[in-house]
C-alpha cells in the first residue's frame, strides 16, 4: 500500500502569536509539526502496519519545514520530501492543494493520502479537500476512525464526526483522508527513529519538478489587526446563603441583558 | 567549539518532554500525596526505550550517546525528581557498570534485558550504618566452593521493591589490610532463596517514587555473578557514582528550569500593589538567579556527558556538575516557593514539591560536603584519579548501532 501524508510546520501552540505592524509574528517560538498533523501521521503508520507497503510524508514549506518532516521520519514514516521555493512562501490552501496533488501524482500509485483536519495557523481547514478535488479523488474529510481500508478491493469504510454526530461513509481509493483527534492517540518518535531522521538526505522539489505551474494565490492577507482589547471587570456576588447568592446572580445576569 | 544540539538530541528532548510533560504532569501530584508510584511509569518508559537509551543497540539498547542521557534526565525531572530517580539507579548506577566492568556473558544475562525494559534494576552499596563512609560497610560476601554468600542489609535503595536485579557491594576480605580493597561487587537477582525487599516510606521527598531497603540473609551467588575482580567492588563502585551522579547533575538542572519556569509564569500573572509582582526588582533578583544556575548547571552536565562520549575520565568534573546542580536546585526551589507566597507553601502549585524533591539529591550520591572535599581535593592536588582496569567506553555511534 502506497501512503502520502501531508504535514505543516506552525508556530507551537504555546506561542504568543500577536500581530506587528500588519503581519503576524509569534517572535522567536519554535517551530512545531501542526499537532493535527501528527494524527495524520499516526493514522499513515497504522495503515502501514495493518497492510505493509511504505508512507512518505510531504510539506509545503520553507527550510523550517524540514523539522515537520523529521519529525514524521522519526515517528516511523519511510521517506520524506520538501517542496520548496520562494514562490510558495505564502501560499494560500488552493495553490498549497495544487502542489501537494501534483507532488502525490509524481510519487505515483498512491492509494491514500493523509492530512490533519486543520493546520492551526491558518485555521482554513480546508487543504485536504482541495487537494482531492483537484486529484479528482474522493474526500473523506474529519474522519475519526477508519473502519475498513481494502487495498485489494480498493474500498474505504471512515467513521466521520459530523455536528449531528457519528456518519458512516464508504469510498473507493484512492482518497484524500482528513483526519480527528478520536482517530488515535499520536505515537512519540522511538529513539531509532530519531537516528534515521537526524540523518536522512530530504530532496527538495520545485514546482518545476513536480510539473505545476507556479500562480500568484488567489487568497493573500495584505494586512492584519490585532482585536480591539476588551476591559474586563470581575466582580464576585456574594450572599449570606446560597440562594442568596443565585438570586443576586439572577439579577444581576438579568441587569446586564446577558440573557 | 560547538555548543548546539545535534537534531538527535533536540528530537530526543522533545519525545522525553512529551512523555514526561503529557503522561505524568497530569497524575504526579495524586501519587506524590499516596506516597506511591504510579504502576505505568516502569513499563511505559521500558516500551519507549528510555530504560536502554544509552547503551549499545547489540545489548538490547537505543545506541544513543551519553549527552541524550543527560538531556533525558533533565527532561524527566523537571516534571518529577522520582523519574530521574529511575534512569539515576537504573541506568547510571547499575545498567552502564555491567556495560563497564562485565564479561560479555554477563552483558547477555543482565544487561540485555535491562536495557529492553524487561528487567528492571537498583543498585546497593549504603547501609543502614554507612553511608558516606563506604569501606567501612558490614554487608559481607563469603567466598564457598566455587561461590559466595552473602549476608547483611543495604538501606536508601531506590527501585528495592521494584527491581529484578541488584548490583550489590560487600565485603570478601575482612583482613585486606586497605578495607576499601576489601570490597566486590555482585549482580544479585532479586528472587533469590533469602533476599528480602521492602519500601521507606515518610519520606520528604521523592514521594511519587520507590525508596526501600535489601537484606541478604545466606543468599548464594555463583562466581559467574561477581562484577569484576575480587576486591575491586571499592573501584567499581565510585564508577557507578560518576555515572550515577552524572544523571543527578542532569535531573537537578531539570528542576532549577522547572523552578524558573514556574516562577516566571507566577511572576507575570500575580499583582501586588497595582503591578505584576514580576515587576519588582527583589522578584527579578531571584528569577536571575535561578537563569545563572540553570544554565551553569546545564554547561557543566553537559561538559561532564561530552567527556563521556570521548571517553574520557570525568570524575572531577561530574562532582563538580552533581554538587553545583544539587545545591542550586534547592536554592531554586526555596525561591520559588517565596515567590508564590503563601501558595507555594502548599501542594496546589508544584514548587513546594520540587524543594521536598530536591533535598534528596544533595546527600545521596555523595553529600554536598563530600563533593567539595573532592573538588578541594583536586584543586589542592591531594587527589587525582588512577586509571581503572575498565574505563567507560567512549560513545562510538556506528559500534553502538550496530545489531550485532
Amino acid at each position: 500500500m502506497k501512503i502520502v501524508v501531508c504535514v505543516k510546520q506552525v508556530p507551537d501552540t504555546a506561542a504568543k502569536v500577536v500581530v506587528e505592524n500588519g503581519q503576524v509574528t509569534w517572535g522567536d517560538a519554535p517551530l512545531v509539526i501542526n499537532p493535527w498533523d501528527e494524527y495524520a501521521v499516526e493514522t499513515a503508520l497504522l495503515q502501514q502496519e495493518a497492510h505493509g507497503g511504505d508512507v512518505t510524508v510531504v510539506s509545503v514549506g520553507g527550510e523550517d519545514a524540514r523539522e515537520a518532516l523529521k519529525h514524521a521520519l522519526a515517528m516511523g514514516c519511510g521517506n520524506a520530501i520538501l517542496i520548496s521555493e520562494p514562490g510558495l512562501e505564502n501560499a494560500d490552501s488552493l495553490l498549497t492543494s495544487r502542489v501537494l496533488a501534483a507532488a502525490i501524482q509524481k510519487i505515483g500509485d498512491v492509494d491514500v493520502a493523509f492530512f490533519g483536519r486543520q493546520a492551526i495557523d491558518g485555521d482554513v481547514g480546508v487543504t485536504a479537500a482541495q487537494t482531492a478535488r483537484v486529484l479528482g479523488w474522493p474526500s473523506l474529510t474529519l474522519v475519526s476512525e477508519i473502519t475498513e481500508m481494502d487495498p485489494g478491493s480498493k474500498s474505504v469504510k471512515v467513521e466521520r464526526s459530523v455536528e449531528e454526530g457519528r456518519q458512516v461513509v464508504e469510498g473507493q481509493l484512492p482518497a484524500v483522508i482528513s483526519v480527528m483527534k478520536d482517530i488515535g492517540e499520536p505515537r512519540y518518535p522511538s529513539f531509532m527513529g530519531i537516528r534515521k531522521a537526524s540523518r536522512a538526505e530530504i530532496p527538495v522539489w520545485s514546482t518545476a519538478d513536480i510539473g505545476t505551474e507556479l500562480v500568484e494565490p488567489a487568497v493573500t492577507w495584505p494586512e492584519l489587526t490585532n482585536p480591539p482589547q476588551q476591559e474586563v471587570v470581575t466582580e464576585i456576588i456574594s450572599g449570606e446563603s446560597p440562594q442568596e447568592t443565585a438570586a443576586k446572580l439572577a439579577d444581576k445576569i438579568l441587569e446586564e441583558k446577558v440573557l | 567549539m560547538d555548543f548546539a544540539l545535534s537534531d538527535e538530541h533536540r528530537m530526543v528532548q522533545e519525545m522525553v518532554r512529551g512523555f514526561a510533560q503529557k503522561e505524568v504532569a497530569p497524575i504526579i501530584k495524586e501519587y506524590d500525596r499516596k506516597q506511591q508510584m504510579a504502576d505505568f511509569i516502569l513499563p511505559r518508559m521500558a516500551e519507549l526505550g528510555i530504560l536502554g537509551i544509552c547503551i549499545p543497540v547489540r545489548y538490547g539498547g537505543q545506541g544513543m550517546d551519553y549527552i541524550s542521557l543527560g538531556l533525558a534526565c533533565e527532561e524527566l525531572e523537571a516534571v518529577d525528581s522520582t523519574l530521574r530517580v529511575v534512569m539515576s539507579v537504573h541506568m547510571g548506577l547499575n545498567s552502564l557498570a555491567l556495560l563497564q566492568w562485565g564479561t560479555e556473558s554477563q552483558k547477555e544475562k543482565f544487561l540485555i534485558p535491562q536495557a529492553r525494559g524487561d528487567k528492571i534494576a537498583c543498585f546497593g552499596l549504603t547501609e543502614p550504618g554507612v553511608g558516606s563512609d563506604v569501606a567501612a560497610m558490614t554487608s559481607t560476601a563469603r567466598r564457598v566452593g566455587d561461590g559466595y554468600i552473602i549476608n547483611g542489609e543495604k538501606m536508601w535503595i531506590s527501585l528495592a521493591t521494584k527491581s529484578d536485579h541488584a548490583l550489590v557491594v560487600a565485603r570478601t576480605d575482612p583482613e585486606a589490610p586497605d578495607p576499601h580493597d576489601g570490597l566486590s561487587a555482585f549482580i544479585v537477582e532479586i528472587d533469590r532463596v533469602g533476599v528480602s525487599t521492602g519500601d521507606i516510606h515518610g519520606k520528604l521527598g521523592v514521594r511519587a517514587g520507590s525508596t526501600g531497603w535489601i537484606a541478604f540473609q545466606d543468599v548464594e551467588v555463583p562466581r559467574e555473578n561477581r562484577l569484576g575482580e575480587e576486591g575491586e567492588g571499592f573501584k567499581i563502585a565510585m564508577s557507578c557514582l560518576d555515572n550515577g551522579r552524572y544523571t543527578v547533575a542532569a535531573g537537578a538542572t531539570g528542576l532549577i528550569r522547572a523552578s524558573l519556569k514556574a516562577s516566571v509564569e507566577y511572576a507575570n500573572d500575580r499583582r501586588a500593589f497595582g503591578r505584576e509582582i514580576g515587576k519588582f526588582q527583589l522578584v527579578q533578583q531571584k528569577i536571575a538567579h535561578m537563569v545563572k544556575s540553570y544554565e551553569a548547571a546545564k554547561l557543566l552536565y553537559l561538559r561532564a556527558g561530552w567527556m563521556k562520549n570521548q571517553g574520557m575520565r570525568n570524575t572531577q568534573e561530574t562532582s563538580l556538575a552533581k554538587w553545583f546542580a544539587t545545591d542550586e536546585s534547592f536554592q531554586a526551589a526555596s525561591e520559588a516557593i517565596q515567590i508564590h507566597g503563601a501558595y507555594g507553601y502548599s501542594d496546589e502549585y508544584d514548587v513546594e514539591r520540587y524543594l521536598r524533591n530536591a533535598k534528596g539529591a544533595i546527600i545521596y550520591e555523595g553529600t554536598s560536603e563530600i563533593h567539595q572535599l573532592m573538588q578541594a581535593g583536586y584543586a589542592l592536588e591531594y587527589r587525582s584519579d588512577p586509571q581503572i582496569r575498565c574505563e567507560l567506553p567512549a560513545y562510538d555511534a556506528d559500534d553502538w548501532q550496530k545489531s550485532q
